[in-house]
């Protein structure tokens, strides 16, 4: 694409808390796989959905070891998001808010996610041609 | 001692959780020994219908090998003795009346809830 749309995305989400962040996946993908460039702020408890410490288990009450019940973990997601955009042209610009990532514990992310502050998400939409909020509940 | 758990928020996480979390702890719970049912309200009814689907999800090569299969769970739930009841006000205003349900699903009406909380010393409102 020689003229690639830039979106700015914001979520305040942990992950397997609702199906608001599986949502902000599939929206991510969807414009990833049409070569948009993405900027994404993660705010408050969507620092988690890139925390590299994530863990798949087995469940005993599905009767499945860790390989066969294969658990969703956002942070190869993350990974998926980065390497589909590249892929398709594009690229992603995901910042984790580091005051929520301190008082969190998030010291850990995957490649391709940094640092910011507050203020960087007036910088991502500034920078976006359109911005959307996944409104929290 | 019996608890009631009553679910209304529906397919809260379901898809990274691969099930509904308060029907797997019950599940967990009911499995070390507790007397438990379930109430199903509000949008939480629609897991009660057969047919669900939710296989599908994939991000760039991941693919979800091992989707939540709710109405499963749910009668896996009534086969170990847990109650399993839904509002039937609540089915009726989805539309949902005349859609084959789970086996063993209960419907109470709205009417009578009173006296489903009362049958239980816990109540626990997720």
């Amino acid at each position: 694409m020689s003229n690639p749309k830039t979106l700015a995305f914001a979520i305040m989400d942990p992950p397997f808390e609702s199906a608001r962040s599986t949502t902000f996946f599939r929206l991510l993908e969807i414009a990833a796989g049409r070569g948009y460039n993405l900027n994404v702020f993660a705010y408050e408890g969507g620092v988690h959905l890139s925390f590299e410490q994530q863990k798949a288990h087995g469940n005993g009450v599905h009767g499945t070891d860790v390989e066969t019940e294969h658990h969703p973990l956002p942070k190869i997601w993350v990974g998926e998001i980065i390497a589909t955009a590249k892929k398709n042209g594009g690229a992603v610009n995901w910042v984790n808010c580091g005051l929520c990532a301190d008082e969190r514990g998030i010291d850990k992310v995957v490649e391709g996610v940094r640092r910011g502050g507050p203020a960087d998400f007036w910088k991502l939409a500034a920078a976006s041609d359109n911005s959307l909020v996944i409104g929290t509940r | 001692m019996k608890a009631l758990q009553i679910i209304e928020t529906a397919y809260r996480g379901t898809l990274e959780e691969q099930d509904d979390t308060i029907i797997w702890l019950t599940h967990s719970m009911r499995d070390a020994g507790a007397e438990l049912s379930v109430l199903l309200t509000g949008n939480a009814v629609n897991y009660a219908v057969k047919g669900q689907d939710a296989s599908g999800l994939s991000f760039g090569d991941w693919k979800q090998t091992n989707p939540p299969r709710i109405e499963a769970e749910l009668e896996k739930l009534i086969g170990k003795g847990v109650p399993v009841y839904a509002v039937r006000d609540d089915i009726d205003r989805r539309g949902l009346g005349k859609v084959a349900k789970v086996t063993g699903v209960q419907l109470v009406a709205r009417n009578a809830l009173a006296a489903l909380l009362e049958a239980h010393d816990l109540v626990w409102h997720w």
